[in-house]
């Protein structure tokens, strides 16, 4: 899937994932697709977690060789 | 400006931070920097113990003090790094394998932490009337304090729809 920018947050503990997640995105425009990979497991749930509460939308999850990829539409 | 674009109504969250242990405060910037990134207005309030974490490590004060005032200054750490284990202390070896294991997977440290909260424009809020108690004075502290009372921290919490008491 395509996307605007991408976050690299591998090797990252939470809660940086997410601190660096929030960043990325306030620099995106509306509609814009920002995907992360951690390999950090507790953000398989706290990623979607934080797109809800900060009204983002989770597009895509997924789990590969030990990485999570998500894509993420900035509201 | 503020950090979270979040701007919905119940949006803020609270912590006291009592505790002056080093897990204690890993867990409370955890939680506040976690409720940064999600767009939530922190509010921190150091009380009791907790004010040991906002201590300025190389401070030799001339303030005068007294004889007891002296003492909790002496006893009390004097900031982040100086902070043991509430469990398995055991005289610091406890806080410093901790360290060392959370440094090894690439945890980010409590100074870290505390930068990344200041980043992202946590309200640091200290209690005056611990300060009293202890002692302390505002020039031991590090930079970018608040410093109020019981009723600041009610205010806020009553427009928080998360609080929690570490």
């Amino acid at each position: 899937m395509e996307a605007d920018q991408t976050l690299d947050a591998k090797g990252l503990q939470c809660p940086m994932p997410l601190v660096k997640a929030q960043k990325a995105i306030k620099k995106m425009k509306s509609g814009e697709i920002l995907k992360i990979v951690t390999n950090d497991s507790g953000s398989y749930s706290d990623i979607p977690a934080w797109a809800k509460t900060t009204g983002n939308k989770l597009i895509e999850r997924k789990e590969e060789e030990g990485m999570y990829i998500f894509w993420i539409q900035k509201s | 400006m503020l950090w979270g674009d979040n701007m919905s109504e119940n949006n803020k969250s609270t912590l006291i931070v009592f505790s002056g242990d080093l897990d204690k405060a890993i867990a409370s910037f955890i939680i506040a920097t976690g409720a940064a990134a999600m767009g939530k207005q922190v509010t921190m309030f150091f009380t009791f113990w907790g004010i040991s974490l906002l201590r300025k490590e190389n401070y030799h004060g001339t303030g005068k003090k007294s004889f007891l005032e002296k003492m909790f200054g002496w006893m009390l750490p004097k900031g982040p790094d100086k902070l043991g284990l509430s469990k398995m202390n055991f005289g610091g070896l406890g806080a410093w394998m901790m360290k060392y294991i959370m440094k090894k997977k690439n945890i980010a440290t409590l100074q870290e932490l505390m930068e990344t909260a200041k980043e992202m424009d946590v309200k640091l809020v200290v209690c005056s009337m611990s300060m009293d108690v202890l002692g302390i004075k505002k020039e031991e502290l590090i930079d970018g304090l608040e410093y109020a009372g019981v009723a600041t921290y009610l205010a806020e919490a009553d427009d928080a729809n998360i609080n929690l008491f570490v």
